[in-house]
Order: structure tokens, then sequence, then C-alpha cells
């Protein structure tokens, strides 16, 4: 395909859907901070995640081995993208399944509606996926007359209680096993009266409400884990064997895949599988992997659809300091060590994606000016857990660093008068340029403690600092400074030696 | 243009700056240095980990195992491909006494149905590979697997292995399997950690996973 031709799109083609904070981190973060039960949910869920996984990442001595691997694997993929799509295709459709292409989430549920009218069906059973959260597919099949039920039992929490998924893993990790038995009993219809906060009793209990469904169904939409472009195959990772009913038994499939999912080859498969279900769910290995070809005769269904989505994807490769986001495997690791995220819970980033990834994630598919994107880059401590965790060592701190960076410069160039900001900077670059500016101004320090009063605290700050005071007060500055101090220190009487020398 | 050609093209643009692939490096283990023993223990040790019940007979005593299993069963599934010896132990098939099972095969030439299938009280197949590290077991649908639909509705899987069928690590039963054949990977009976992040068992697949080791 030549580009010259068809001549160059203008990049960067941003993303739509479920993918924007519709208001900013931090007011929606001190809303999330006052649900104390929301608070011990996360804590207790993410410290025995966290826990889990650092136990079965040290059976592997390899780890760090398979990091690089993993990293560099990704990098290779998304520098031969147009190739690798083009040889998945290729090997995908020689199966006997059928390649759809969306630019966007509009397109993609469009597509998807259209090839689930075909069928003649208005229901389909689902397997928990994160680009049909991302596109809105459950709520645009609805508009359609189109019943989606979810069948990840957390994903169906989230769905009998009419709310939204909190962690890209498990979507209902704000609930505890009280509150899903109350869900359970208040809506499901043919639910045991009786049933108590046992997880294995819900767990059962959600078999048993979702079963007829299974073996009735005709129609399932997945999403998908990995895509091997060598040999056109796609895979999907999970506990509960609903995704096995959803890929087995219905006559027609339809995934949804980002375009970045692709793996190069087969052999790759080793790597990621090895990562990503230590690094999810901290097992050695998840409970059932599932993997098709295209259409198998005989087994599984034999109406086989993919639909590959762009939806701000191609934004974000074109962004050369963030493209590695992409590299994501979607495991969930960085949410689950993130002091942020451990305490405002998923619902506050806003977006499908939360947590240090999706602070990236979401503005790199949006770009920064969408909504309230450019609050995310800054809901981190940039402590570098999520960096650590990383199963393919995305350099999560520093994109948000960039992002930061695009934030500023993008408000800066639609305001010609400086802020107070850049006269803060301004005073300040001012100030440490030289040793007698700065003495100049710690004369000043006896004035702060005047200020201060009697408590010895400033309670609020003026302007634009006012901010940092909010939550806290400044102790009273002291009435000398330490460089001031040492110049009178220095000065001691002659005879007087430090102490250090000595032999005691 | 069409949306192939438009996300080709802007895949395109966004890589103008032609980054360069790097090199793969394989430095991770690829092979075991375990022998049999130690993989067969650790596979064993994986397994029960995973609340999978695990059995290690030799393979003449197959027979004999499995149908001590399946006493108190009256219905099972199995591939056509299965070894017809293996099921020679059940309590006469076509017999009359009340301990009989009865035998459905699914076959190229007759698939079960779901329905059928629902009502079985067990499947027994064979395994392609599996793998010791992460007490993986790996069907790929060869005739003595069979469909991926009939060890996934009965809610019991009975699954006999061969010892020789063991590797170590991961990459040496990626080595062993055809990708494009229709796989699928257990480990453990069906389980969830939805629930507060704590592994239950039992959700939509198999409740019970028995694996009958044959050495």
């Amino acid at each position: 395909m030549s580009n010259t031709f068809l001549g160059m799109p203008t990049l960067p083609v941003f993303g739509h859907g479920n993918l924007n904070a519709t208001e900013p981190f931090p007011k929606a973060a001190r809303r999330e901070l006052a649900n104390t039960q929301l608070r011990a949910n996360l804590g207790h869920a993410t410290h025995t995640i966290r826990d889990k996984r650092l136990k079965v990442v040290a059976e592997l001595p390899d780890w760090e081995e398979l990091r690089n691997a993993g990293s560099a694997i990704k990098n290779a993929t998304m520098a031969n993208l147009p190739a690798l799509l083009e040889q998945f295709e290729a090997n995908f459709t020689a199966r006997g399944g059928i390649i759809h292409w969306a630019r966007d989430a509009q397109e993609a549920n469009e597509i998807v509606t259209d090839l689930i009218r075909a069928t003649g069906e208005t229901e389909v059973v689902k397997v928990k996926s994160m680009a049909t959260q991302e596109i809105g597919l459950n709520e645009y099949l609805e508009e359609q007359g189109i019943a989606a039920f979810e069948t990840d039992l957390a994903e169906l929490i989230v769905q009998l209680d009419h709310d939204k998924p909190s962690h890209i893993l498990v979507p209902a990790i704000h609930k505890n096993r009280s509150q899903i038995r109350e869900i359970f009993l208040r809506e499901m219809a043919d639910v045991d009266p009786a049933l108590t906060d046992d997880p294995a009793r819900l767990a059962e209990a959600a078999r048993k409400h979702l079963r007829k469904k299974f073996l009735s169904a005709k129609v399932a939409v997945s999403g998908a884990n990995f895509g091997l472009a060598d040999t056109g195959t796609l895979t999907v990772v999970e506990s509960e064997g609903n995704g096995r009913m959803c890929l087995t038994l219905p006559e027609t499939l339809i995934t949804v895949m980002g375009i970045e999912k692709l793996l190069p080859s087969w052999t790759d498969l080793e790597v990621f599988m090895q990562l990503l279900p230590r690094s999810s769910t901290g097992e050695r290995m998840n409970p059932y992997t599932s993997l098709w070809t295209g259409v198998t005769p005989g087994d599984g269904p034999q109406n086989v659809h993919l639909v590959m989505l762009d939806n701000g994807r191609t934004a974000a490769l074109a962004d050369e300091m963030g493209r590695t986001a992409l590299n994501c495997i979607r495991c969930s690791a960085c949410m689950n060590v993130c002091p942020v995220y451990e305490r405002t819970g998923g619902h506050a980033y806003g977006s499908t994606y939360p947590g240090p990834i999706g602070a990236i994630l979401s503005p790199l598919m949006t770009g920064i000016k969408s909504e309230e994107n450019n609050s995310l880059p800054y809901a981190s401590s940039l402590c570098g857990a999520c960096y650590d965790a990383c199963p393919v060592k995305i350099n999560i701190p520093e994109i948000l660093v960039h992002l930061r960076g695009e934030d500023v410069d993008s408000k800066r160039s639609k305001t010609k008068a400086p802020t107070q900001m850049d006269l803060m900077m301004k005073g300040a670059q001012w100030a440490f340029s030289s040793g007698s500016h700065l003495n100049l101004l710690e004369k000043g320090l006896p004035l702060g403690k005047l200020v201060a009063g009697r408590n010895k605290v400033i309670k609020k700050l003026p302007g634009l600092a006012a901010g940092w005071t909010q939550s806290r007060d400044i102790p009273a500055p002291p009435s000398q400074s330490f460089r001031q101090w040492w110049a009178t220190e220095h000065q001691a009487p002659a005879g007087v030696e430090h102490p250090e020398g000595d032999q005691a | 243009m069409s949306a192939r050609d438009d996300v080709m093209s802007r895949i395109k643009s966004a890589l103008r700056d032609s980054p360069i692939a790097p090199e793969i490096p394989r430095n991770y283990s690829r092979t075991s240095t375990m022998n049999d023993e130690q993989r067969l223990e650790q596979l064993v040790d994986r397994l029960i980990d995973y609340k999978a019940n695990v059995f290690v007979v030799a393979a003449g005593q197959a027979p004999v195992k499995l149908a001590e299993l399946l006493a108190g069963s009256s219905s099972i599934v199995v591939p056509h491909g299965l070894p017809d010896s293996w099921l020679s132990g059940l309590p006469s098939i076509g017999g009359n006494d009340a301990g009989t099972v009865a035998v459905q095969v699914d076959s190229p030439e007759r698939r079960l149905t779901v329905e059928e299938l629902d009502a079985v009280d067990a499947v027994v197949t064979a395994a392609a590979v599996a793998v010791a590290e992460t007490g993986t077991i790996m069907l790929d649908g060869s005739p003595s697997q069979g469909r991926r639909i009939i060890s996934l509705v009965p809610d019991r899987h009975i699954c006999l292995l061969q010892a020789r069928d063991i590797v170590g690590l991961l990459p040496e039963a990626i080595a062993r399997l055809d990708a494009t054949a229709p796989q699928t990977w257990i480990s453990g009976p069906s389980a969830t950690s939805d629930i507060e992040l704590e592994r239950v068992e039992g959700v939509h697949g198999p409740r019970t996973l028995d694996v009958l080791i044959l050495t």
C-alpha cells in the first residue's frame, strides 16, 4: 500500500468511548476517599494480591530475563506492526475466520451489532473484555435491542448492581463478600434465599444463574489476550470456565481485539504465559487458557469473526515517548501496587483503564485535551512501584512526567499573559540563580514567623500556593536560615575543634 | 478508503520515525534441568496445590484405577480416540448389574449434543502434554482428547496423562504443540479470584478434576 497515493492522514486520530475522566481526578478522588467501606475493601484486596504476586514471582529465578524478553517482544511488535497485522490477517483468514476493521468505538459497535443481527439473535453471552468495555458495547447493544449477558463473576456482579467496573482484572474489587451476597439476593430471580456470603456459595450461585444461558447461547462476544501473527491464533486467558463456555458452545463467536495485542510468533507465548498469570492473579498459571485459529470444523463456533480496533491506539503509537504504553498486557499489577489506586479505587479515574497504566493510556488514546484527562497524569506520587511491577517494563513514571509536560504545553499555547505559576517559577529562577539573591530573600524569614503567630503554624497560603495548605499547615519558619546559622557557627572562638577527629 | 486501509495508513504514519525492532533476549530458562522423577513430583505438587485430585499408577493399572474412580457413576463420555484398554476395567459395559457405567462415545460421525453432555457424570480424556512447573495440563483436540466441548460441559473431568508427556517448563510444552490446533490449557478445576481476590474452586467449568498419571 502506498502512503503517497492515499495521502498521509493527519495524525493523531484520537479514540472515543469510555476513555475519559469526566471530572478532574482530585475532585473524583476526594469523593471516593470519603467512602470508608471502599477503602477497607480495596486495602484488603490489593494487599492480598500483592503478597500472592511476590510469592509466585520469587519462584522463578529467570523472572527478570522473562521481563526483558517480554519488553523486547512488545517493542518489536510495535516497530513491525503493519507487517505483523497483515501476516495475522492472512493466517486467520486462511483458516476460515473473518476479519473486520474498526477505526473507532462507534464503528466497532456497528460492526458487532450487524454481525449479531445477521444471526437473527437478540441475546449474546460475553466473556470479560476490556476492549468492549472501552467502546461501550453493552450500552450500544441495549439501545439496539440486543441483551448482552456478562458471564465473568465480577462483571456479573457489576452488571447486576448497575455499577461500573473499577479494576481491569477484578471489576468488582470494590465490593466485599457481604455486599455481593446482597446484590445476588436482590437481583438474581432464581437465587436461593438462604445464600450465605461464603465465596464458594456465591460462586455456586453464579454457576446456577448462568448455566442455562451458556447451554443455549447462539452468539458470544469476547476480547482476546494475544493474537499470534505467525499462526493467526487467538488466545483467551481466564479462570472460571465462562470463557471456555462462550468460546466453545455458541455457533457464532465475535472477538473484539485492539491492534496492539499481537505477538510476532507462537514461541513468544512461552514468555507471556509466564508473565501474565503471575502478574495478574498471582497464580503460576490461570485455570483455563483457550487458543483457536479461525474455524476448527466440528469443534467450537463455525462462524468466527474478529474486529480489529484502533480507537486511538494509533494516536498513542504516534507519541514516541508514550508508545510503550501500548505494550500493556492488562495484568493489573500496576494498580495493585499503586499507593494512589489503593486508596481512591478505579472509579476516580473515570476511564475504563484506571490506575497507573490508565493514567497514561487514557490521555495517550484520547489526546491530553479530552475532557478532564489532563488531570490523570498527576494522579501519581511518581514512586515507581508500577514500573517495578510491570511484567513488560513500561516506564510509567517517565510517561506520566512526559504527559504532564504535554498538559503544561497545551495550556501555555492558549494564554499570552503569564500565569501565577509562570510568575512563581520566574521568582524561583531569580532566587536560586545566585547566593546573594537567596541571602536577600532569607532576611525575610522572621516575617514568616510573625505571620504564623503564637500557634507557630501558617494555615493558609495565598493564591495558587493555597492548594498546598488545603489539607495541612506549614510550620512557622525558623528565625534564621541554615546558611545564616552556618555563617555564625563557623565564627566559633579559636581553639574549639570539631569532635569528629577525636580518639575516644 | 476502507477502514482497513485507513488504520494501516495511520499506523505507518505513527511509525514515521522508523523505530528499530530490538533483538529478543531469550536467555530465560527454556529447558528444564530436572530428571523424570523430579518433574513428576513437581507436577503432582502443583496439581494438588490447585485442588486437583492426583493419582500416580503404573500404566497397567489404569483400567483398575479408572474403574475405582468411576464407582458410583452411571454414565461417562469419552472421545473416540481414547484407548479402549483404559475402559476395560469398568463394570461390564452392557452388563446388567447395578454398577454398570454407560459409555457414550463422541466421534465425528456421532457428535453428542450439549444436553447429552450435560447429563453425564464425567468425561474421560487423555492429554497432549503437561507442564510440571505450573501444574498445567494441555489438550489439543486430537482423537484421544476430543472436541473442546466434551471436556467442558460434564461436571467432572478425569484426565489420563502419560508420565513421558510431562515436561518441566512452559517453553518445552510450546515446542511440542501445534499452535493452530484448538487448545485448552487446564490448571486445576474451574476457579475464581473475583471475591476479595481469594481463590475459590468451582464455577462454570468442571468442578472436579482428577488427574491419573501413568508411569
